[in-house]
C-alpha cells in the first residue's frame, strides 16, 4: 500500500522547469472533455450552428476570387483561383482561429484556474484541437469544389495528415507563447486580431509562393503557414511546385515554436493562478 | 516512511498586491512614464519575471513558516477569520499555486474541492456536465459513468438531467455539483469552505457524506467557518491567524478557543446587527436577544441581582425537540452553565409555527464579578427530526458582573478567582472542650449557631 501510493513534492521551482509530458498524458482524458465542450458550445444559440465553420472561409475565398483573381489577376499556379484560395484558406481558418481561441484560453478558464489543479497545459491544447472539427466541415466543402472543378487528388493526399499536423503545430506554438502572456498582459487579447491580419498577408493564401525566385522561396518557409499552405495544393490540388524544402524549413520553425513555447509556458505556469 | 499523509514544513507564500501609486504630478511625467514602463515591463518579461500589468511592489505574505504533520486517517480542520491563510494553504497543497519558500509532502492521491461546479457549462445539460466536471476533478471516465446514478440520485434531479444548467435553479445547480464532487475518491481530500452553499438540509446531506469519507479511513483537510460541523466532523484543528499556525490541538479544545477569541459581539446592542446577519434558517430564525437587570438592558450586571435573558426567535414550521439555550461561559471558554428552556419539560415539546419569546433567569449571588459570555443557540434534538443546529456557532454576548452581595465584605479588595460564586451557607461555633462537653467531637454541629451569635 504505502509503495505505490505516489509521493508529491510541493516547492517553490525556480526557472525552466521539466515538461511533464507523462502527466499531461495521464490527463488526455480531461484533454478529450475539454475539447468536446468547445465544440459542444461554440455554435450554441446561433441561427446557423455549426455552417459559421464554413462561411467565414467561403466568404473569403469569394472575395479573394473577386478582387485578387478577377480585378487583380494574380497568377495562381495554373488552376482556377477559387480552388486556389480555399485550399489554403481551409488550413488558414484552423490555423487562426486556434491561435485566436488558444490566446484567450488560459483566461477564458480563469476559474478553472484558480480552483482546480491540473497540466495547465491542457487548456490551451484542447482549444486548438476543437477548432479540428470547424476544419473537417471546411474540408468537406474543399472536397465538394474539387468535384466540380474536376480536380483528383493524387498518391500525395498521403502527406494530408502531417500537413495538418503542421498545422497544429504552429497554431498551438504561437498560443502557447501568447496565452501564457495573456494571463500577464491582457494586451495580447487585442494584438492577435491584428498578428493574424498580417500573418494572412505574409502567407502566399491570395498569390503563389512561386512569384518569389531561389533561395527567397525556400526562406519564405520560415512562416510555418507557408509550408502548410503550398503543401495543401501540393497534396490536393496537385500543383506542381515541389514545396518539400519549404515544409522542411517551416516543419522546424514550428517545431521551435512547440516547444520554446511549451518551455516558456511552464516557466510561467506557477504564477497563473496569482495573477490571472 | 510512517503514516504520515501530508507533512508541511516552513511553508509560506507571499502575494502581491496593488500597487503603490507614484501619483503622475505633470503631463511630462506621465508621458514619460507611458512610453518607457512598456520596455520595462518587457524586459521583467524576458527574464519571467512579469506579475502583472501594473507595477506591484507592495507584498503580503499569506502564509508565513506554517509546519505541520497530517496522518494517515485523520480528519483535520483549518479554522482562522477571513484572510487567515487557510485557502492559500489548500491551494498550495492542492498544486493551484506555487510556495514562495518551504516544502511540502503529500502521499497519496489529491483530490481537492475548492469550489462546487468548478467549469460547469450553463449550455450544458446536467448529464454533460457531470461528466466535464468529473474529469475536472479528476475522475476518469470509466468511473464516472460507474458512478453516475449515484450522482444523479443524490443530487435527486433525475428528471431535469438531460437539460441545460442554465435552467435550474441555484439549489438543483448546487446539489448537483456536490454530487460530483461527493463521489470523488481520493486518498487525501482537501475542502474549503464549499458547505456553505444549498439550504440546511442538503448541507446536512453534505456533511454527512463526508463524514462517511472520513469513516472510510481517507485523510481529510477541512476548511470551515461552521465550528459545529469542525467538531462534528474533525479530530484535530489547525486554528490559522495572519499566516501562522496560532493554535493547533483536539478540536473541541481549539474551536472554542477561537470562537472566544472571534467574539465578534461587543453588546448586547452589537447582538442586534449581528442576528439580523445570520444565514436564514429553514426552521427556526432568531429574531432578538436581549440581557435585563432591573428590567433594563445594560451590559454591567450587579451581581447581587438576578439577570433576565429573553430569547425572541420565530419557528417557521411544526416542529418536534426543539430546544433553545444558552451557555454561560468564562473567558477561557469553558461552559460553566448550559439551560435549555424546556429543562423542566417531562415530554419532548411540539411546536406550531409562529413567534416565541422564552426568558430565563439566572439568580441573583450566581456569578463572580469576572467577564462571561452568555451563548445562545438553538437546536433541534428529537428522534423524530435530523439533529440540525438553527444557529450555528450561536451568537455570544459578553456581560460584566460587578461586586455588589455581601460575600467578602470584610475584605473589599481581595481578588476572588472563583468563577461561580453563589452564596453558600456557612455556620461556626466555638467548641469549649470541657469534661462535660466531650461528647461534642462526636456530635455534628447542631442548630446554625452564628458565631458570637
Amino acid at each position: 500500500m504505502e509503495s505505490n501510493a505516489p509521493v508529491i513534492v510541493v516547492k517553490p521551482s525556480k526557472g525552466w522547469i521539466s515538461l511533464k509530458l507523462g502527466e499531461l498524458w495521464e490527463y488526455k482524458e480531461l484533454l478529450y472533455f475539454l475539447a468536446w465542450r468547445d465544440i459542444k458550445v461554440r455554435y450554441k444559440q446561433t441561427v446557423l450552428g455549426a455552417a459559421w465553420a464554413i462561411v467565414q472561409p467561403f466568404f473569403t475565398m469569394v472575395v479573394f476570387s473577386l478582387f485578387f483573381g478577377k480585378l487583380a489577376k494574380v497568377p495562381s499556379d495554373g488552376i482556377p483561383y477559387p480552388i486556389f484560395a480555399y485550399a489554403a484558406l481551409v488550413p488558414w481558418t484552423f490555423f487562426a482561429n486556434g491561435l485566436n481561441q488558444s490566446s484567450n484560453s488560459l483566461v477564458g478558464s480563469a476559474n478553472l484556474i484558480k480552483k482546480v489543479y491540473f497540466p495547465r497545459l491542457v487548456v490551451p491544447i484542447a482549444s486548438v484541437i476543437s477548432g479540428v472539427f470547424d476544419f473537417i466541415l471546411a474540408f468537406l466543402v474543399l472536397l465538394g469544389m474539387m468535384l466540380y472543378y474536376g480536380i483528383f487528388p493524387k498518391a500525395n493526399i498521403v502527406w494530408l495528415p502531417f500537413l495538418l499536423l503542421l498545422t497544429l503545430t504552429t497554431s498551438l506554438g504561437v498560443g502557447l507563447w501568447l496565452s501564457a502572456l495573456n494571463v500577464q498582459f491582457r494586451d495580447v487579447r487585442y494584438t492577435v486580431p491584428f498578428l493574424t491580419q498580417f500573418w494572412l498577408f505574409a502567407t502566399p493564401i491570395a498569390y503563389p509562393s512561386s512569384l518569389l525566385s531561389q533561395p527567397w522561396r525556400t526562406l519564405y518557409g520560415i512562416n510555418p503557414m507557408v509550408g502548410v499552405v503550398e503543401g495543401f495544393r501540393w497534396a490536393l490540388l496537385g500543383t506542381d511546385t515541389a514545396p518539400g524544402a519549404i515544409v522542411l524549413v517551416s516543419s522546424l520553425v514550428a517545431l521551435a515554436l512547440l516547444v520554446g513555447g511549451a518551455f516558456y509556458f511552464r516557466r510561467l505556469e506557477k504564477s497563473f493562478a496569482d495573477v490571472i | 516512511m510512517s503514516n504520515i499523509a501530508i507533512k508541511v514544513e516552513d511553508l509560506s507564500k507571499q502575494y502581491r498586491i496593488g500597487a503603490k501609486q507614484e501619483g503622475y504630478r505633470t503631463l511630462r511625467d506621465t508621458v514619460t512614464h507611458a512610453l518607457v514602463s512598456p520596455f520595462r515591463r518587457a524586459q521583467k518579461l524576458l527574464r519571467g519575471q512579469a506579475y502583472g500589468a501594473a507595477e506591484l511592489d507592495e507584498t503580503i505574505w499569506a502564509l508565513k513558516g506554517v509546519s505541520c504533520e497530517i496522518k494517515r486517517g485523520e480528519v483535520v480542520g483549518i479554522i482562522g477569520s477571513n484572510g487567515a491563510g487557510k485557502t492559500t494553504l489548500l491551494k498550495i497543497l492542492s498544486r493551484i499555486t506555487e510556495p514562495t519558500e518551504g516544502y511540502a509532502e503529500i502521499h497519496g492521491r489529491v483530490g481537492s474541492l475548492l469550489e462546487v461546479g468548478t467549469g460547469f457549462h450553463p449550455e450544458l445539460t446536467g448529464r454533460e456536465n457531470v461528466y466535464l466536471n468529473g474529469a475536472i476533478l479528476g475522475m476518469k471516465k470509466a468511473e464516472i459513468e460507474r458512478k453516475f446514478d449515484e450522482m444523479v440520485d443524490f443530487a435527486e434531479i433525475e428528471k431535469f438531467i438531460d437539460t441545460p444548467v442554465k435552467h435550474y435553479s441555484s439549489g438543483m445547480y448546487v446539489r448537483l455539483a456536490f454530487a460530483v464532487a461527493a463521489h470523488l475518491e481520493p486518498e487525501i481530500l482537501l475542502v474549503d469552505e464549499v458547505l456553505a452553499v444549498g439550504d440546511a438540509a442538503f448541507q446536512r446531506k453534505c456533511l454527512g457524506k463526508i463524514g462517511n469519507v472520513a469513516k472510510e479511513g481517507r485523510t481529510i483537510l477541512f476548511v470551515s467557518h461552521n465550528m459545529v460541523a469542525v467538531r462534528n466532523l474533525c479530530n484535530r484543528v489547525i486554528w490559522l491567524d495572519k499566516g501562522t499556525v496560532h493554535q493547533s490541538g483536539a478540536s473541541d479544545e481549539v474551536s472554542y478557543a477561537y470562537l472566544r477569541e472571534s467574539v465578534k459581539v461587543e453588546s448586547v446592542k452589537d447582538a442586534r446587527s449581528f442576528i439580523a446577519s445570520l444565514p436564514p434558517d429553514e426552521i427556526v430564525q432568531l429574531e432578538a436577544v436581549d440581557i435585563r437587570q432591573d428590567g433594563e438592558t445594560r451590559e454591567l450586571m450587579k451581581n447581587g441581582k438576578p439577570v433576565e435573558v429573553e430569547i425572541r426567535y420565530r419557528v417557521l414550521r411544526r416542529v418536534h425537540g426543539l430546544r433553545v439555550y444558552f451557555d454561560i461561559l468564562d473567558e477561557e471558554g469553558n461552559i460553566l452553565v448550559r439551560t435549555y428552556h424546556d429543562d423542566e419539560a417531562e415530554l419532548e415539546e411540539v411546536m406550531v409555527p409562529g413567534r416565541y419569546c422564552s426568558v430565563a433567569t439566572i439568580p441573583a449571588n450566581l456569578l463572580a464579578p469576572h467577564r462571561y459570555i452568555i451563548r445562545v443557540c438553538a437546536t433541534i434534538e428529537s428522534s423524530l427530526e435530523d439533529y440540525h443546529c438553527c444557529v450555528p456557532g450561536g451568537v455570544s454576548i459578553p456581560v460584566q458582573f460587578q461586586w455588589t452581595s455581601k460575600i467578602n465584605h470584610s475584605r473589599p479588595g481581595a481578588r476572588i478567582i472563583s468563577k461561580i460564586q453563589p452564596l453558600i451557607g456557612w455556620r461556626t461555633q466555638s467548641i469549649a472542650i470541657t469534661a462535660e462537653h466531650e461528647d461534642a467531637y462526636s456530635r455534628p454541629c447542631g442548630e446554625p449557631k452564628r458565631l458570637g451569635g
